[in-house]
Formats: structure tokens, sequence, C-alpha cells
């Protein structure tokens, strides 16, 4: 069946609630007194077992936090946060640490079979998938199982809970956490810092091509709990990791926040691919609930010619504040954005990224989908800045937007800044809608007002979803169809 | 098989259809035949279901069925098709994908079982290459980048495909060399059987050479103002629409 | 976590002492000074962090603000009147405002054709005075605040129904001193239905003399009336200028405004158009060519809230030595404006290393039927070209200025109908050329 066929079939048997993954589970789990003091902070990192050097890090960057204001420049409306309202943590109560899956709640592992993630190996390699995917399962504020280390670790990759790696591998951590997004960086960066729980750490070794696709799965599942996981991943020279990233959330009434921080470093000649598909709820058609989703991603391209990649589809969140950038600073590294964001119902996105030129010769290349419905706002903010010294930097920009029903809105504020006069960057942004001969022509073949939709939709995302790993691309065929309900007739 | 009652039909307070009957039978090829404005191209999207014309009055039957009351896709699948003028362009979208999903949706209204993808590129492949379409042009998105020719003989690739009961030619003369011409013609008459009702539309009698009709009807204003044989088009043609014209406006 | 309120620089305690002293002394109606003063001094002069001047931090460049200029005196009418430019050549009804003071009316005027200086009409409420700021956009403007709270002089101008005035109005804006000094010019010009008016604005002033022009020209295009705007901006090497266009269109309207920017230190064009009537067309277009630290800022907000208008922008930029471009576009299409289609353009090249451009086109959209894009570029001249040229036996600097000049040029040859004043301004753009050697 090709993919365009599924993605039909999905629309076809969602009924009334289009989130599927908004079911909570059950589970016993402790979380320290609502609100944020340095004993939230020490509580926390008590709680992961840290070196003294990491709580004065988490100290040091929470002090800053309160000197700081939340950022109010994206197009997106939204009722502060109530910062001492919220569980800053929050774990499935278990005794120690599971070293093996048995040890995990049942109920936590229904959750992920629910979601369609696979945790346990041996059914992986009966065959279920045609290619293996390392999984690393983040549940509220603690990663609960990760899959395949053993195997990952005999190529000398490390993929491992953050908090894990604090203990077991110190010294890399403390050698690249905060490189990249510094501690005050910005407002919810620095909030991470302060108080981030788990998250997943990766570490390939020169001239390691990653024996296969490592990914994360975020669950947020507790009420009132904010999440705040932290990734870095540091490919070393001539090495190549290719990353996913998954997302989802129950259904509540009430907003809860999601900040969390990625940091990739590439050395010379490395490569790391990071792909999201993000799909945290978001929020009912009255604009009731939905996760904020303040997200600060960005990638230094470190080594010569050196590659990053950022995929994203992003479907879900009230809120969308994301940016997932590229500092090119290493001479011919590379950066790449692909983005497809999807807006409907009551949603906000302010999304795009921001490709910093420093090198010579470096070159980017951004390709942005917006589509909005319903009565959502969806914003594209980009920068591309060539500093004095990136002689012969190249971009090429492409930013569209797509229109469903003249009640949502759909922008464009890119922001293009030369200071090389050998720098080349083309820029090109069009707004447009699925044109009603369009629309009548494949009904006229057949197709109903949805399907036709789908399809048009998927022909206009095209070049971003070649992009995607092919699991991912499928699952984010269907993930396009479902976001774009009831946004027709 | 096509019955049209006192069909009123108006687009933005303009009157466009004014008491039009038509009856098309099973196996009959019915060309109509008209100046420019006198509402061909409003017909064949009406009975396509195409929004944007509010239907005052009358009734289109299909077998019995009444196509008013269907969306355009009911109506695709209980055997319309059209043949557009000006075929739409769809980016991103691969012809084969189109056709794919196109044909599997007809079949599944109509509850049959989806075809299998051998038989389906083994169909897609033999009309094809009757109709001279390259394999290339079939992994192109939809229509995007063909000559005008290559967009109408694409139009008929999908009608041979989909297997309608009932096929409206829209202006499908217009923007044709000769050759492209005697491509399209024969597909279409390839196409004629017992069981399958044509509506050519035309301006000038010269696609009906190719693609000879049963029966000829002239439309003024809205209406069909004559009828007869596929003489009638050879009389048009030496004579042109005036008399029609000022008849109507008598 | 309040915010710190910002220090008053000496350039704004130095506005607030000008105005206090000079607002009794200007003609019209006192209180819509206040309130335009008001709107400016709650925020200052605009900074990098203020979204609109990101790009030209105002507080940064204007250092002190120079007293406003007194009433010329015929020495000084006769010294910028010598001031010659491209477009005086052009046969035009002309105008001459010197130092900020209209000092010479056309002598004779065509049937339908009123042209009042605006210290006139200020003094006896000239009942046109009311289509002022007719452009919401520009009302929290600084430069346009500016403008408001210190206007002295300009002219109102009424083009009467149905009249198609043959020669073009020019309007020459001339200044001269020797310290530095400001002005504030503001022109009213309303076309009223059908008829047609070409009018031209020339700027001009002395070298090395820091003064700081402010103008403001304000359109009001009735219905089927047909506008073209050609504007100059020559100034002396070391001014400040800020200008702002702004134009409110009805229906079926044909709007062209082209500004080149050929002088000044520090300049800033602001342009804010409104469609207001269902099927008009507007073209926004420009030249920019700057060198040694020049500073150009060129500022559009495309406001489309009537259906079925067209918009075409089109902004070229040369940047030379250390000189700094910037271009700022936004197309606003309104949830009523369907059928809109809106296309922005800006194009520039960067000849030196230490040259900077920064481009900023924005689309905020909130139709659904729209067609609207804009791009944007920022490279060198393309070497393939140069290398034809150069094989076919021309030097570098001549090859690079001849496509320079098809460069400057594009926009010149889309908007201008009049052929006269599109070779006058083709001539301001090979004059630089020449001049860079």
């Amino acid at each position: 069946m090709p993919a365009v066929q599924e993605t039909i079939e999905q629309v076809r048997s969602i009924d009334v609630d289009q989130y599927k993954y908004g079911f909570v589970t059950d589970v016993e789990m402790e979380k320290p007194a609502k609100g944020l003091t340095e004993d939230t902070v020490r509580y926390i990192s008590a709680k992961k077992g840290e070196p003294e050097w990491m709580l004065e890090w988490r100290l040091d960057a929470y002090r800053r936090w309160l000197t700081m204001k939340e950022p109010d420049w994206a197009r997106v409306s939204y009722d502060r946060v109530d910062y001492n309202d919220i569980y800053y943590y929050a774990a499935p109560k278990m005794n120690a640490a599971p070293k093996t899956l048995d040890e995990v709640d049942p109920e936590i592992l229904r959750t992920y079979e629910k979601l369609g993630i696979p945790l346990r190996e041996q059914e992986i390699l009966a065959g279920v998938q045609t290619s293996r995917v390392a999984v690393d399962a983040v549940f509220d504020s603690v990663s609960v199982a990760t899959t395949f280390k053993a195997e990952l670790a005999k190529a000398g990759v490390i993929f491992m809970p953050i908090s894990e790696a604090l203990r077991e591998h110190p010294e890399l951590v403390r050698k690249y956490l905060g490189t990249v997004v510094p501690v005050t960086d910005n407002f919810f960066a620095t909030l991470n810092s302060a108080v981030f729980s788990d998250g997943s750490f990766v570490y390939i070794p020169p001239g390691v091509r990653c024996p296969m696709e490592l990914s994360t799965y975020f669950r947020i599942n507790e009420k009132n709990t904010g999440q705040f996981e932290r990734t870095l991943i540091i490919a070393d020279k001539g090495s190549y990791v290719s990353y996913l990233e998954g997302c989802t959330a129950p259904q509540r009434d009430e907003n809860q926040l999601h900040a969390a921080v990625v940091e990739l470093v590439a050395l010379d000649d490395a490569e790391i691919k990071y792909s999201t598909v993000q799909n945290w709820y978001p929020g009912d058609a009255e604009g009731r609930g939905g996760i904020y989703n303040f997200v600060t991603k960005r990638g230094d391209c470190r080594g010569r010619n050196s590659v990053i990649t950022w995929t994203q589809v992003e479907t879900g969140s009230a809120i969308t504040w994301k940016y997932p950038s590229c500092i090119l600073r290493g001479e011919g590294s590379r950066g790449e954005f692909y983005s497809i964001a999807i807006s409907n119902g009551m949603q906000q996105v302010d999304s795009g990224t921001k490709m910093i030129h420093l090198g010579k010769n470096t070159t980017s290349r951004i390709i942005s989908k917006g589509i909005s419905a319903g009565r959502s706002q969806n914003t594209y903010r980009g920068l591309v800045s060539a500093h004095r010294k990136a002689s012969g930097a190249r971009n090429f920009t492409n930013c569209d937007s797509l229109l469903i029903g003249d009640r949502c809105g759909a922008h464009t504020v890119p922001y293009i800044e030369s200071k090389n006069a050998s720098a080349v960057f083309e820029h090109e942004a069009t707004t447009s809608k699925i044109s009603e001969d369009q629309l009548f022509y494949c009904q006229q073949r057949g197709l109903s007002a949805e399907e036709a939709t789908a399809l048009i939709v998927n022909g206009f995302v095209k070049d971003v979803l070649q992009k995607l790993p092919m699991e991912f691309a499928v699952e984010a065929q269907k993930l396009i169809a479902i976001s774009l309900e009831g946004s027709v007739g | 098989m096509l019955q049209i009652n006192n069909l009123v039909v108006q687009i933005e307070d303009k009157r466009i259809l004014n008491g039009l009957n038509l009856t098309v039978n099973k196996g009959e090829v019915a060309a109509i035949m008209g100046p420019n404005g006198s509402g061909k191209s409003t017909l064949s999207y009406v009975i396509a279901g195409r929004e944007d014309y509010e239907v005052l009055d009358g009734e289109i039957l299909l077998d019995g069925q009444n196509l008013l009351e269907m969306e355009p896709d009911q109506r695709a699948a209980a055997g319309v098709f059209l043949a557009f003028q000006y075929p739409l362009e769809i980016p991103g979208v691969a012809t084969m994908t189109f056709l794919k999903a196109s044909l599997n949706a007809q079949r599944k209204a109509r509850g049959e079982a989806e075809l299998s993808t051998p038989d389906f590129i083994k169909r897609v492949n033999a009309a094809a290459a009757k109709l001279e379409i390259q394999k290339d042009m079939l992994k192109r998105a939809l229509n995007v980048g063909f000559s005008g020719g290559e967009k109408k003989r694409m139009e008929i690739l999908q009608m041979a495909l989909l297997e309608p009961t009932f096929c409206i030619l829209d202006e499908t003369d217009s923007g044709l060399d000769i050759d492209a011409l005697r491509i399209v013609s024969e597909g279409v008459n390839t196409l004629r059987e017992a069981g399958r009702g044509f509506l050519v539309i035309t301006h000038y009698q010269r696609l009906l050479n190719y693609i000879v009709p049963d029966t000829v009807h002239v439309m003024a204003s809205g209406r069909i103002v004559k009828s007869g044989g596929k003489e009638l088009a050879l009389e048009l043609e030496a004579n042109g629409y005036a008399d029609y014209r000022q008849s109507d406006a008598a | 976590m309040a915010d710190i309120a910002m220090i008053k620089t000496a350039a704004e305690t130095g506005l607030a002492n000008l105005f206090a002293i000079t607002k009794s002394l200007l003609p019209g109606d006192a209180a819509h000074r206040e309130d335009a003063f008001r709107r400016f001094s709650e925020r200052g002069l605009p900074h990098r962090r203020i979204e609109e001047w990101k790009y030209t931090d105002l507080r940064a460049l204007l250092r002190d603000a120079a007293p406003f200029a007194g009433k010329p005196t015929e020495a000084d009418i006769a010294a910028a009147e010598a001031l010659d430019g491209p477009l005086t050549a052009i046969d035009s009804i002309e105008a001459v405002i010197v130092n900020g003071h209209l000092v010479r009316a056309p002598a004779a005027l065509p049937p339908g054709v009123e042209i009042v200086p605006l210290r006139e009409a200020l003094g006896s409420g000239h009942p046109l005075l009311a289509r002022m700021g007719a452009v919401g956009h520009a009302h929290d403007n600084a430069a346009y605040a500016l403008n408001a709270a210190f206007m002295s002089d300009g002219a109102v101008i009424r083009i009467a129904a149905g009249t198609h005035v043959e020669r073009p109005i020019h309007l020459r804006f001339l200044n001269t001193g020797a310290t530095p000094f400001a002005t504030a010019t503001r022109v009213l010009v309303h076309v009223e239905v059908g008829a047609s008016v070409t009018l031209l604005e020339t700027h001009a002033g002395p070298g090395g003399v820091g003064y700081q022009p402010n103008g403001v020209v304000e359109m009001v295009v009735d219905d089927h009336a047909k506008v073209a705007h050609m504007r100059l901006n020559a100034e002396g090497s070391d001014a400040l200028a800020l200008s702002t266009l702004t134009a409110r269109l009805g229906a079926k309207v044909a709007f062209d405004s082209f500004n080149l920017v050929a002088g000044t230190q520090v300049s800033r064009h602001q342009v804010y158009l409104a469609f207001a009537g269902e099927g008009s067309n507007a073209g926004i277009r420009g030249a920019t060519m700057i060198n040694g630290t020049q500073h150009a800022d060129t500022t559009l907000v495309i406001d489309h809230a009537a259906p079925g208008c067209t918009s075409r922008e089109l902004f070229k930029t040369v940047v030379d030595g250390q000189a700094t471009g910037v271009f700022q576009g936004k197309i606003i299409v309104h949830s009523r404006a369907q059928k809109t289609d809106g296309r922005m353009m800006s194009a520039a090249v960067l000849l030196s290393e230490e040259g900077t451009m920064n481009n900023k086109p924005e689309l905020e959209i909130f139709a659904d039927d729209v067609q609207c894009a804009h791009g944007a570029t920022c490279g060198q001249l393309d070497e393939d070209l140069l290398f034809y040229l150069r094989s076919r036996g021309l030097p570098l600097k001549e090859a690079e200025a001849l496509l320079l000049e098809s460069f400057l040029a594009e926009p010149i040859g889309e908007g201008i109908v009049h052929e006269d004043i599109a070779a006058a301004l083709t001539g301001v753009i090979d004059g630089w050329l020449r001049a860079r050697g």
C-alpha cells in the first residue's frame, strides 16, 4: 500500500478523538513539592546522584534564571506559566534503577506498547521492523529503558540516559555540556539547565558509523509537571549518527510546560542527522490544554567539513517556540534545516532556524513548509547571517506556507544579514492555498475532500518528508493527515 | 442513461443555463456545440458537481440516480468522468500515486477490492502505451511541466483507467496539434462501447471528424436550441453560429 | 524583573527642550503637536531592540538634536537654488522649499490643481488637513511622530476629480547652511476620483554639514486615480535624513513610487501603503547606492486591507566600502483581502569586503485565497557574466559598471513611464558608478 493510501486509511479510521496518544498511565509517582527553589534543584541533583560540580552548575543556572525575563518577541500569546505551580520532577516509584525490562513497572511498558515504541530487543530482532532502532524511553523525568546498549557499546558508541552518563562518563559530559547552548542563553534554556532531569547522551567515537538509528521517546504523563529534558550528542572526528526524537502526552485541560535543550557537537568530518516528530498534545478545538513547547536546539559544526541536519515534523503542542540552529564554525561545514510545521485548531507555532556562518566556505540550506488550518497561527522565523570571515558562505532558503480556510494566519519573518561580499544568500518565500480547482479535480477523480487535501498537502511537504528516515516518514505522513482532520468541508 | 430536465443554473447572480433539457443514451456519443459563452463548460462542471454554481431548478439523472444530491467524488464513483479543458497541476504528487489513489478510492466506493500493485502497473502501462505517454511522465508530478498535448493525453489515460460509464470531454481539442488530436481521439474511440455514454463539448467541428458523434446538439444562451445527426455539425461549420445568436436575441 | 527605564540621551533631552521652546511658535493646532510629541517621547528614540528599527539604531545614530532652521534669507535661497539637480531640467510645476520653508510656490497652476503652503493651511485650518494620518501604521512611528510635532511648512496639494495634470509637479527640498540644523516638512496630496498626477521630489543640501531633514509626504488617492511618484535623495554627505511616504489608495487606483538614494550619511525611507479599496495596483520600487560608512535603510509596510489588489515591490542595493544597507519589507494581508497578489523582492550586491546588507522581508497573512511571495538575495556580481564581458575586451571596472547599471536600473525600467525622468535618474546611477572609478 503506498504511503498516501495509508494516510487516507488513517484519516478514515479516526473518528472523533483525533489525538490517539491522549491516554493516561496509572502508576505511582514520586515528586518533590510544587514550585522552584534552590531546594528543588538540590533535590533533583541528589536524586540523580550527581557530582558536586554538576550541582554547582545547576545552582548557578538557577540564580541567573531568577534575574531573567520570559521572552515575548515571538508571535504567540498565552497565559504566562506560573513557575511555582508546577512540579519540576516526577518519576515512577522504583526501588532502584531498573537493570532489565522485567524490573520496569508493567504499566509503563504497556504505555510504550500502546504508543508503538519497541522496548524489547528480541521483538525487534524477530523482524517486526525492517531496520533496527535503539530506543531511550523517557517517562516524565526519568529514562525507564534504553535498548541495544550492549551492542552499541561494542562499536564504542555511548548511548545512555544523561543522568547515567553524568555518573559513568563525567569527563565527557563536563567537556561538552553547555558549550553549544550556554547556561544563560535564554530564559527557557537557563531554566532547563537548573532543573533538567533526564534525556539522552550520545557519543560516537572517531571514525565510527553508528550501526543503527538512535532514538529517544519522550512521554509526559504526570499532571502539572514540567518536562525538562536535556540531550547532548557528540560526533567525534569522521563519525556519523542518525538520531530520532518522538514525543507525546496525555490529553489534559491544563497546559503543561516542556522546556528542553538539545546540544549537538560535530567535530571534523563528522555528520549528525537529528530528526524530530513532535506530537505533543495540542489542546482541544477550543484551545484548552496542550503543551507549551519551548525548546532550544542548537548544533555546533565545530570541525572542518562537519554536517548537521535538522529535520522536524511539528504537528503537536498548543504553543511551539523552537528554532533548531547551526553554528557553522568549521571551515567547509554544512547546516541543513528541513521543517514541516502544521497547525490546526487554536495552535500557535513560531518556529524556524538560525544558520550562523562563521567559517570559510560554509553552506546552509533551509526548506520550511508551514501549513495553517482552523484558527491557528503559524510563523516561520529564521536568521541567516554571514560574519566577516565567512568568505564563500552560501545559503539557500525556501519557505512556503499553505493556508487551509480563512480563519488562520501564516507569517514569514526571515532575517538575512551579510557582512561578507563573497557570501551568497538566496531566500524565497511563497504563500498560497489549496486551490478549489485542485480539490475539485481530485474529487472529480473520486477522492473525498479530506483525502484530496491530505494528498495535496503531502505533495506540498514532499521535499521535507524525503529527508526523514523511512520509518519516520511513514509515521509523519500519517500524522499530517491526522492533524488536518476537520480542516476541510 | 444521462437525463437532464429543465436545468437552471446561475453563478454570482448571472443566469448561465436556462431550462436545459438533454438526454444521452447508453452507447451514444452526443456532441454539444455552441458559441463562446453559451454555457457549454458550465454544463460540464455542473454535471461533475463543481461548487460555485447554483442550481435553481431541474435535475440531472444518471441511470436514474440524482447526481445533484451527490458530492463530486460520489459522482465519480457513480461513473461520471470529466476530461478538463484545463487540467490542473499538482506539485509534488507523482502521477502514478495520483492514479492509484483515484482508482482505489472509486473501487472502494463501489465495494470492489483494491487493485494489487502489479495489476495496477500493468493497466497503466498498457493505457499509456496506447496514448504514446512515456513512462517517465508517469513518475513526474501530475501535469507539472507537461505540455498542453501531454496534459490532454493524461486526461484520456485517466479516463481509460477509471473506466467511467459517462464521459464528458470539455473542449478536449483546444490547444492540440493535429498529431495530438489524432492520438487523443483514437484513445477516446477505443473506449466507445455499448454501455458507455459520451458528451463531447466543442466549439469547432474539427474534433468531430475524429470522434464521430451519433447526435449533435446546438447550445445557445443556456439551452439546447437544435438537435440533429452528425450532419448538423457540418451545417454549423458552413454557416457559423450567427443564426442561433439572432434567434436568441429575438 | 521590572524594565529599567532608559536614561534619556542628549538628543532626546535636546528634542524635548526644542519642543518646549518652539511649540507655541508653530502654526496650527497645538494639541495635535503635543499629542504627537507625547507619542514620540513615551518610547524615545528607537534603538535596535525595537523590532522596526533593529538595523537602524536611531538612538545611537542621532547623537545631538540640531536646532530647527529659521526662515531662509534671500542669500540662503539663492545659495540653495544654485544646487542643480538632474530633475531640474524637467519641464514641471515647481515649488521650492528651502530649509523646511516653502519659499517659492508655482507661479501659475493649471485648472484643477490647488497648492497651498502648509504653514498657511495649518494657520487657516484648511479642510484637507483632516485627511492627514490616513495610514494608521505610521501613527506611532518615531520619525512620523517627530515630524507631526515639529512640521513647520510644506504644501497641501489637491488634484480635483478627473483632472489630468500634464506636467509633473516637482517639489524641490533644498538645504543650505554651514552648521547643523533640522527641518520638518510635510506634504499632503489629495488626488480625487479619476485624477492623475506625476509628483517629483528632489532632496539636496550641503556636504560636510550634519543637518537633519525629516520629511513626510502623505497621499490620499481616491478611486480610479493614477499617481506616479519619483523621489531623489541627493542630500549632503553628512546629513541624517528621515523620510516617510504614506499612501491610502481607494479602489481601482494605479500607484507607483520610486526612490533613489544617491546621497546622505544616514538615510531611512519608510513607505506605509494601505489598500483601502478593491482592485488597485501599486508598484513600490527603489535603488540605493552607498559607499564609505553610509547607512541606508528602506522600510516598507504594505497593508492589503481590501480584496483583489496587486502590489509589486522591487528594491536594489549596491554596497561599497564599509557601508550598510537595510531592507525591511512587510506585506500584511487581512482576512477580508482575498485575491491579493503581493510580490516583494530585495536584491543586493556587496562590492567590498567590509560592506553589510541586512534583509528582512516579511509576510503576515490572514486570508487563504492569496498569492504572496517574497525573495531576497545578497551576493557579488555574477562571475561568469563578468568573465564573459571581460573576454569581449571590457576592463574589470567597466564590466562591473555595466552589470551594476543594469542591476540598479531595473526598478526604473519597470516602474517609470516618463522617459525624461527615467533618463535623468539613470544618469544619477551612472554618475555614482563613474565616481566609484
